[in-house]
């Protein structure tokens, strides 16, 4: 049943509460230390302040050790919201940043600042916030979180996280219940600062603009009663209300039903029900740090137990370990059989690991008892199902139910029964007649719970990497394939590319090297004088002096044009002049080893030179017409001297097919000189077939190297590569170069029949030899 | 003509059940196999090989499809009891040959001694190791799953399995404990 505000109101008015289920009313044994007033306690010689003192992230430590810091000085700095710092609780030196046993059940060490106190207690320079109201709230809420306030009830929950609420606030409720045996803290400042408790909660009204504000306390506190309700009498806002003392009646989820009947969800927090709640001695701490700029380095702490005969309230310093406080408050060893010292309450405190360990912002209580006052937990007993655990639980559990099954680690089971709504209030385990330590069991399912959860959370992460690596390794396995892949196919192609270029090359140079077979032994059994071949020669020379020149030519053409790729080709332009000269020089060289033969050998180097170049198909043409018609003549010739001895004057026939070729038409006229010589001539003839054919073998590993030149001409951009195209086709006999394949094919096709015909006039030449010597 | 009503009456019966199994096998169908799924989830995901199997995964694959269920050390008994209860056997002692359950323990590289061969990255099956080649490698504490994986290729050395400390976080409450001291042997 969710009550309405107004209601809340007028019950409240009334002072007619609810009740919440459960509870138990154990012995308050309060008077041992609500007597006197709040005392200073003497600053310890060392003070240990661990890093991390509240619900939340602990923070960088901003010191180093050996520094010397003012009292209030920020030791540790974060931008986590969760943080909040530490400050150094009065004046001294760093003198060590190191592990030190925990305010913690466990006593694990944990990261601990540890001040040697100069003991002049030099303050640092505070920065209060006098007019608070003048500032916006988020001022405000960085003044209470810098000065490093947590809840002070014993949680420990940051302070300026739980006075920035999202919700809109019906009811600001501070707890001064107090409820747990024994600690007085809250009463005693109750008591004497009533003033500065209601400054703070002017200031969290500030903040949370609460509808109502009402301050919770056990009507086992009347002075507390009686000093606040005068300190809030000026508000109508505020009522001060005595709530009947039942453990645990503090309790957050407890207190919020007793005051307004509603019920914190499972899961849930206050403000889910419109309610926050803040625990006095925040309040005076938020009043401390806005109004006067003191962060939070003390706070008042109960030290009681029958084991010390000057059992108190004190202003305690942060980090002051409870050995100290022990030997002030005259601490007598021999009253316990064993140490024991527990920080917090009977009911839900814990025993500490070691005397060392300091008080933290959420110690309200060290309770040393005699043996006698508290006996040692006697032996667990089976558990015997009376329910009185259930009866006394405030949070509406089957506390043996869990029991069991958080013993069996059935945390399933134990999860189903709402473990994690256990406040772990003890009420339980105080009831029990077998003495079991119930909520040791809960706490112990919850941690494993929770380690559980935190392993699963791990294993799932784990899990999501595992796949991410493999993910990755597979990617990048098929990454490498598909470059490798890629990488096989680029070169397959090349080489494809090579080889049909190669085959294209090699078919080129065949049908080159066919061609000049066939116009060598055509030309061969032509005869030529020396001056004539000379001549022929010097022709050669020239050309390819003409041809480097317009090589030269083209090579600035080239540089101008600045096409780097010109460059290449220019100089393969080069390479076929410097050939075509070194034939030219061959063919010199031959003419002179042949001087007593009539060689045709200065054709060769014509030929040759004009490898790689192309030409009309054409020319090609006329040139195999004339190669055909001069075998034809010289075979002519040769049958007619064998007949008759007299020269042939077919050569006007010879010389009208050559008109247009200068270097051939002048050696034309030569067999009509040299035909007088037939005996001679036949022999010639052998000779320069012999020569021709050697020449020709010569100038087929020489087409090898111009078809190179030839195929990067082939890429030669076009306007050089034209000049000097015309250049050597102005050659007389200029051989084809492989211009385009139907070129090859028809030169291979002509080159074929010349060679036949050739052939064939070798053979006529050699039926006359036979002739001859026959008729001589 | 009676028995042809009544073959026309089944036959729209069996049309009308057919219609409504169909529609059921789509509306209901179950994705994957969820027997893997469950097996992967409980598995606690440390990748480490000890079952045989080249991490968590396939060794859920394999017991689905029969393998034995007690081949996983870091799972240990709590694993087991798990694995036994999806698979409907009898929880087993876990088997010897695959190692012993061990406490939780987590790599770490003495840096000074890292010659920073990488061979321990590559070993990492969840990624937690940092570093690149000739550079000092370091640990990811938080995503370290304490395979061992990554000891053995190291060629200096140089990796140290070191127990997960316990925090007042992951304490358990276990105040009845005995504390435990290393006590060393001359």
């Amino acid at each position: 049943m969710y009550n309405e505000f107004k209601t809340i109101i007028d019950r409240i008015k009334q002072g007619k509460l609810w009740r919440f289920r459960g509870g138990v009313h154990p012995d308050g044994r309060k008077s041992l230390s609500n007597t006197h007033e709040i005392a200073d306690i003497a600053i310890p010689n060392r003070l240990y302040l661990p890093l991390k003192q509240h619900i939340g992230v602990e923070g960088v430590v901003s010191v180093a050790v050996g520094d010397h810091v003012l009292k209030g000085q920020k030791l540790t700095k974060s931008s986590n919201p969760f943080f909040v710092p530490v400050h150094a609780p009065t004046s001294g030196k760093i003198v060590g940043i190191e592990k030190h046993v925990s305010a913690h059940p466990s006593g694990i060490p944990e990261q601990t600042i540890i001040i040697e106190p100069d003991k002049k207690d030099t303050w640092a320079e505070l920065k209060p916030l006098k007019n608070y109201d003048a500032f916006p709230k988020i001022k405000v809420l960085e003044t209470i979180c810098q000065a490093g306030i947590a809840g002070m009830g014993g949680a420990g929950f940051p302070t300026h996280l739980k006075a920035s609420p999202k919700k809109g606030v019906e009811f600001l409720i501070i707890n001064g219940v107090e409820c747990e045996p024994y600690i007085t803290a809250d009463d005693r400042l109750m008591r004497e600062h009533a003033n500065q408790i209601r400054q703070g909660i002017d200031i969290l009204a500030y903040l949370l603009s609460p509808q109502h504000i009402v301050i919770a306390i056990e009507d086992n506190k009347p002075e507390a009663v009686q000093a606040l309700t005068e300190a809030c009498s000026d508000s109508a806002d505020i009522s001060v209300c005595e709530i009947p003392t039942r453990y645990p009646a503090g309790g957050e989820k407890q207190l919020i039903q007793v005051l307004t009947n509603r019920e914190v969800p499972h899961n849930g927090l206050p403000i889910d029900v419109g309610v926050i709640m803040q625990n006095v001695g925040t309040c005076f701490a938020i009043a401390d740090a806005v109004l006067a700029g003191i962060p939070l380095i003390r706070r008042v702490v109960t030290i009681t137990g029958e084991a010390i005969d000057r059992a108190g309230n004190a202003w305690v310093l942060l980090g002051t370990p409870i050995s100290h406080l022990m030997s002030q408050a005259e601490y007598h060893a021999k009253r316990q059989s064993q140490q024991r010292m527990i920080m917090g309450g009977p009911m839900m405190g814990y025993t500490v690991a070691s005397a060392d360990v300091p008080v933290i912002k959420t110690t309200n209580c060290i309770l040393v008892p005699t043996d006698k006052e508290m006996p040692p937990m006697g032996e667990e007993q089976p558990c015997i199902r009376c329910s009185a655990c259930a009866d006394a639980c405030p949070a509406h559990l089957l506390p043996q139910q869990l029991y069991w099954h958080g013993k069996a680690k059935e945390y399933d089971k134990a999860q189903e029964y709402n473990l994690f709504d256990c406040i772990e209030c003890g009420a339980c385990a105080f009831v029990c007649p077998s003495e079991i330590p119930l909520v040791h069991y809960y706490r112990q399912a919850k941690a494993d719970i929770r380690i559980q959860q935190e392993e699963a959370d791990k294993a799932e992460k784990a899990r999501e990497r595992f796949e991410a690596r493999k993910a990755r390794l597979k990617r990048e396995q098929e990454e490498r394939e598909e470059k490798h892949r890629k990488a096989a196919e680029a070169r397959r192609q090349a080489m494809d590319k090579t080889d049909s270029d190669a085959k294209d090359k090699i078919a080129a140079a065949l049908a080159r090297v066919k061609a000049k077979q066939s116009g060598s032994q055509e030309e061969a059994p032509k005869t030529a004088n020396k001056p004539n071949d000379k001549v022929a020669a010097a022709i050669a020379r020239a050309k390819a002096k003409k041809q480097a020149a317009s090589e030269s030519e083209a090579n600035v053409s080239n540089t101008q044009n600045g096409g780097e790729s010109n460059q290449p080709p220019s100089t393969n332009d080069k390479v076929a002049a410097a050939i075509a000269r070194a034939k030219a020089k061959k063919a010199q060289r031959a003419e002179q080893e042949n001087t007593s033969i009539d060689t045709n050998t200065s054709d060769e180097p014509q030929t040759s030179n004009t490898a790689s170049d192309t030409q009309t198909e054409k020319q090609d043409r006329i040139a195999q017409a004339i190669a055909r018609a001069k075998a034809k003549k010289a075979a002519k010739q040769q049958f007619e001297r064998a007949e008759n001895k007299s020269s042939s004057g077919s050569s006007t026939e010879g010389q009208g097919a050559e008109a247009s070729m200068p270097v051939i038409k002048d050696e034309v006229p030569q067999p009509t000189d040299t035909a007088p010589l037939s005996e001679s001539e036949a022999r010639k003839q052998r000779v320069a077939a012999a020569i021709a054919k050697a020449k020709a073998k010569k100038a087929k590993a020489k087409e090898k190297q111009a078809l190179k030149q030839a195929d990067n001409l082939k890429q030669e951009p076009d306007s050089p590569a034209v000049s000097i195209e015309n250049d050597i086709n102005q050659q007389p006999s200029a051989e084809s170069a492989p211009a385009d394949p139907e070129t090859i094919k028809k030169q291979k096709v002509a080159a074929a029949v010349a060679r036949a015909k050739a052939r064939k006039a070798a053979k006529d030449a050699e039926k006359l030899n036979e002739q001859n010597t026959k008729d001589s | 003509m009676t028995l042809l009503i009544a073959l026309i009456a089944v036959a729209i019966l069996a049309l009308i059940f057919g219609l409504i199994l169909g529609y059921a096998s789509i509306k209901f169908k179950v994705e994957g196999d969820p027997l893997v799924e469950q097996l992967d989830h409980v598995l606690p995901q440390t990748q480490c090989g000890q079952c045989g199997y080249p991490g968590c995964r396939p060794y859920a694959e394999a017991i689905a499809n029969g393998d034995e269920i007690n081949k996983c050390p870091p799972g240990g008994e709590a694993t087991i009891k798990k694995i036994a209860d999806i698979m409907g056997v009898e929880p087993k002692p876990l088997d010897a040959a695959h190692g012993q359950e061990d406490i939780k323990k987590v790599a770490f590289i003495r840096e000074d001694e890292c010659i920073g061969c990488t061979k321990c990255i590559q070993a990492c099956p969840v990624d937690a190791i940092l570093g690149a080649a000739k550079q000092m490698h370091t640990i990811i504490k938080d995503e370290c799953t304490g395979c061992d994986l990554c000891v053995e290729p190291c060629p200096v050395d140089c990796i140290d399995m070191v127990p997960v400390e316990t925090t007042s976080k992951t304490w358990k409450w276990q105040l009845d404990a005995i504390p435990v001291k290393q006590v060393e042997t001359q």
